[in-house]
C-alpha cells in the first residue's frame, strides 16, 4: 500500500461521567482549524466506546480529556483495549486536571503524552505532528 | 442621572474641551496601550466616564435604594452591616465519614453552613457499583447510593440548626428525599429545614453536562422539587438557578447573566402553569453566580442581575411581594481562572474575586482553593481560602457601607450596560419560545462554545495575558502537595452497598419503586414516592433508572 500523504485523524474523546467539555471541545476545533481530521465522542463514553469509535474511524491518535479525577483507571483501560483490539499502534493522549505525581506513573504505562492546564492548543498541535504519523492501511 | 437639555449640553461641551485638551495632548506624549479597551465580555470601555455618560439615566428609578425595587443596590437595607455574607465553602470527597469528618473540621473553623459535593455517579443517578461507576467512585465528591449513606454524612450534625447546600441537579428529588429522612429520625421536621438544593436542570443541558433524561422531563421535575418545597418545606431554597457553570465552560458574564435568567424565567413559567402561586414560591428561588477577575463588570453583573429580575419578575408574573421579586445569590470564585503553574499566586485570583462578589452584593460565597487545578484541595488550602473571605470581612473595611460602588460613572454605566446586552439575549431565547426550546436546539450551547474558543485564541495570540502561563512564566516549580482519594473508597462503597440491600425488606423496596413508576407515568409530583422508596432503602441507582425508564436516556451529539 502506498501512504499516501493524508491529513492525520484523531479521535477525541471524553470518558466516564465527566461532563466538563470546554477543554476538549476546543481542542477538537483547534486540531481542527490545525488541519487534522477530528471526530468528537461526545460526553459519556466508557473505555470500550472510545476504543470502539478509535478502531471504526480508523483514527492515528486518541486524545482523551479527563477531570473527574478517574485518568487513573480510564487511562490504563483504553491502553489495554486497543492492545486487544491489535490497535496497540495508536497513540494515547490526554489532558485535564491530573495531579503531577500521576504523569510518570500513566507515562509508564503507555500515555503517549498530558497537557496540564495551561498549556497552548499550538503545544499540542505541534506534539501531535511531531510524534503521531498516520497507520499503515489496516487492511 | 437624567440632565435637563441645558444641564446635558454644558456637561458635553466641558467633556468635548476636555477631549480636545487634556486627552489630545496625553494621547501625543504617550499613546494607548492598546487600541481597544474592553471589558471580558466585549464591552467596549470609552476614554472616560462622566456624568454626562448616562444622558437618559433615571437613577431614583433604576438604582434606588438597597431593599427597596429594583434593588440595584442590594437585597436588603442593611446589608453586611446586619450581616456578614454566609461562608459557604463546598466540600466533599470520599467516603460518607470522609467528608462528615471535613464538615465538622469546617464548623469548628467558624464556617457558618455546610456545602455538599457528591461523586460523579451520585450525580449521574449511578450506584457505586455500576459499571459506569468505575474510578470515579468518591472522587470529586462524597459517595452516596443509599440513605444509609446520607445517615453517615450528616451524623453528628444538627440538622434543625444548620443549613445545608446540596448541590446535585438530575438527582435532586433523590437527594432532598434522603435529607429530609435523616433529618425526620434526628426528629427534625421537613418544615425546620434551612438550605438549598442546586436542582437546575436546564443549566446541565446548557453546560454542566450530567444528565440522566431529557430536558423537558427533567425539567418537569424540578419544578416537582419546587411544588413540593413550596407545600412543605417553607425555609429550604429548592432550587439554584446557576451561572456558574455556564461560565465555567466558556461563556462570557452577559452570556452567563442573560442564560441563567433565562433558565429562571423557565422554571417560574412552569411553576406558574401548574397552578403555584408566584408570591408564594417566587421567595425561594434562588441564584449561584461565577466571579471572574474583572471586577468592575462582575460587579456590575451582580448588581443588573437583581433590577432585571425584579422587572422580569413583577411585569412577566405579576408577582408583588418584595421577597418575590429579590434575586438573593450565593456566589463562587472562579474555578476556571485558577492556574495549574504558579499556583500560590491563585490565592491572588481568589481574594481578587471573592472581594468582587462582596462588593457585588452577595448572600453567600465560596472561595475556591489554589489547588484546584490539580485536584480537590487539602485541607491547608481549604483553610486558606476560608481565611480569604475572612480577610474581606474583618479587614478590607468593605463590610461598612452598602453598596460601595453605587454612584461609579463606571460601575452605574457598566451596569447598564450589561443589563441591556443580556435583555437583548434574553430577548433572542424568548423568540426561540422559551430556554426549553432553546436548550433543545442548542442554542446556548453553541454561544458558550464559540466564546469558550474566543477566550483560548486570545490567550494564545497573547491578547490577553494570564499570569505565569503566557507572561510572567518560571522554567521550573516544585509540585504543590495535593489530595489523594483512597482507591479503596470503591471497594468500600460497593461492600456497604451490598449489605445495605441484603438488609432491606425487597417486597418494600419494589412497591416503592412502583409508586415511583406510576407517579412519573402518570406526571404526578415525583417527591412523594421518591420518599418513601428512600426510607425503604432504595438506591438512588433503582430510583434512577425508574426514570430512565419511564423518560429515556438523554444523549449529547458530538458537535464541537
Amino acid at each position: 500500500m502506498s501512504s499516501a500523504i493524508r491529513p492525520l485523524r484523531i479521535l477525541v474523546a471524553k470518558p466516564g461521567l465527566d461532563g466538563h467539555d470546554r477543554g476538549a471541545k476546543i481542542i477538537a476545533r483547534a486540531l481542527r482549524d490545525a488541519g487534522m481530521e477530528v471526530i468528537y465522542t461526545g460526553l459519556h463514553q466508557t473505555p470500550e466506546m472510545i476504543v470502539a469509535a478509535a478502531i471504526q474511524e480508523d483514527v492515528d491518535a486518541v486524545g482523551l480529556s479527563i477531570l473527574s479525577g478517574a485518568h487513573m483507571t480510564i487511562f490504563p483501560a483504553v491502553l489495554e483495549l486497543l492492545r486487544a483490539q491489535d490497535a496497540g499502534d495508536v497513540k494515547v493522549f490526554g489532558g485535564g486536571i491530573i495531579p503531577q505525581d500521576d504523569v510518570p506513573v500513566l507515562k509508564g504505562q503507555g500515555v503517549a503524552e498530558l497537557f496540564l492546564p495551561g498549556t497552548s492548543t499550538q503545544v499540542t498541535v505541534d506534539w501531535i505532528r511531531a510524534n503521531v504519523h498516520p497507520r499503515a492501511a489496516a487492511a | 442621572m437624567a440632565w435637563s437639555r441645558d444641564e446635558l449640553a454644558a456637561l458635553l461641551g466641558e467633556r468635548e474641551a476636555w477631549t480636545r485638551g487634556e486627552l489630545a495632548q496625553a494621547l501625543e506624549r504617550l499613546p494607548r496601550r492598546r487600541e481597544r479597551f474592553e471589558t471580558d465580555s466585549g464591552i467596549p470601555v470609552p476614554d472616560l466616564l462622566d456624568a454626562a455618560s448616562r444622558p437618559g439615566a433615571d437613577d431614583r428609578r433604576d438604582v434606588g435604594y438597597p431593599g427597596r425595587f429594583p434593588f440595584t443596590r442590594g437585597t436588603q437595607a442593611t446589608m453586611y452591616r446586619g450581616r456578614l455574607w454566609t461562608m459557604r465553602q463546598f466540600a466533599g470527597f470520599g467516603s460518607p465519614e470522609d467528608t462528615n469528618r471535613r464538615f465538622k473540621i469546617l464548623l469548628g473553623r467558624g464556617m457558618t453552613g455546610l456545602s455538599t459535593a457528591f461523586d460523579m455517579p451520585a450525580l449521574m443517578g449511578y450506584d457505586a457499583d455500576h459499571p459506569m461507576s468505575r474510578g470515579e467512585v468518591g472522587r470529586e465528591g462524597v459517595a452516596v447510593s443509599t440513605l444509609r449513606d446520607f445517615e453517615t454524612l450528616f451524623e453528628g450534625i444538627p440538622l434543625g440548626d444548620v443549613s445545608t447546600s446540596m448541590t446535585i441537579n438530575a438527582t435532586a428529588a433523590i437527594a432532598l428525599a434522603m435529607y429530609v429522612a435523616v433529618a425526620e429520625a434526628q426528629g427534625v421536621p421537613r418544615a425546620r429545614l434551612a438550605g438549598t438544593l442546586q436542582n437546575d436542570m436546564l443549566k446541565e443541558y446548557v453546560a454542566q453536562k450530567e444528565w440522566m433524561i431529557p430536558p423537558a422531563p427533567a425539567t418537569r421535575i424540578a419544578c416537582d422539587v419546587i411544588e413540593f418545597c413550596a407545600r412543605e418545606m417553607p425555609r429550604w431554597n429548592p432550587i439554584s438557578v446557576s451561572g456558574y457553570h455556564i461560565r465555567e465552560a466558556g461563556a462570557t458574564a452577559v452570556q452567563e447573566l442573560a442564560f441563567t435568567l433565562a433558565d429562571g424565567l423557565e422554571y417560574v413559567r412552569q411553576c406558574v402553569e401548574r397552578g403555584l402561586a408566584v408570591d408564594e414560591f417566587g421567595p425561594r428561588i434562588s441564584f449561584f453566580w461565577d466571579v471572574h477577575n474583572d471586577l468592575f463588570e462582575e460587579v456590575a453583573k451582580f448588581r443588573a442581575a437583581r433590577r432585571i429580575w425584579a422587572r422580569l419578575m413583577r411585569d412577566r408574573f405579576g408577582a408583588r411581594r418584595t421577597e418575590a421579586l429579590l434575586l438573593r445569590a450565593h456566589a463562587q470564585t472562579a474555578g476556571v481562572s485558577l492556574t495549574a503553574q504558579q499556583p500560590l499566586v491563585n490565592v491572588a485570583r481568589v481574594a481578587l474575586q471573592g472581594l468582587a462578589a462582596v462588593l457585588g452584593g452577595t448572600q453567600s460565597l465560596h472561595t475556591n482553593s489554589l489547588d484546584e487545578t490539580y485536584a480537590l484541595p487539602t485541607e491547608e488550602a481549604a483553610t486558606v481560602a476560608l481565611r480569604t473571605q475572612q480577610v474581606i470581612a474583618h479587614e478590607s473595611g468593605v463590610d461598612r457601607v452598602v453598596d460601595p460602588l453605587a454612584g461609579s460613572h463606571y460601575v452605574e454605566w457598566l451596569t447598564d450596560e450589561v443589563e441591556r446586552r443580556a435583555l437583548d439575549l434574553i430577548g433572542k431565547i424568548d423568540a426561540l419560545g422559551g430556554m426549553l426550546r432553546a436548550v433543545e436546539e442548542g442554542f446556548p450551547q453553541r454561544e458558550i462554545a464559540e466564546s469558550a474558543y474566543r477566550w483560548q485564541r486570545e490567550i494564545e495570540r497573547g491578547e490577553r495575558v494570564v499570569v505565569g502561563v503566557n507572561a510572567f512564566q518560571v522554567a521550573e516549580q516544585p509540585p504543590i502537595p495535593t489530595l489523594k482519594v483512597d482507591e479503596a473508597v470503591q471497594r468500600a462503597q460497593i461492600e456497604r452497598l451490598r449489605a445495605v440491600k441484603a438488609g432491606r425488606d425487597v417486597a418494600a423496596v419494589d412497591a416503592a419503586l412502583s409508586g415511583v413508576e406510576r407517579a412519573a407515568r402518570e406526571g404526578r409530583n415525583v417527591l412523594p414516592p421518591i420518599l418513601e422508596a428512600v426510607k425503604a432503602y432504595a438506591t438512588l441507582g433503582e430510583i434512577s433508572d425508574v426514570l430512565r425508564r419511564v423518560h429515556g436516556v438523554y444523549r449529547e451529539d458530538g458537535r464541537f
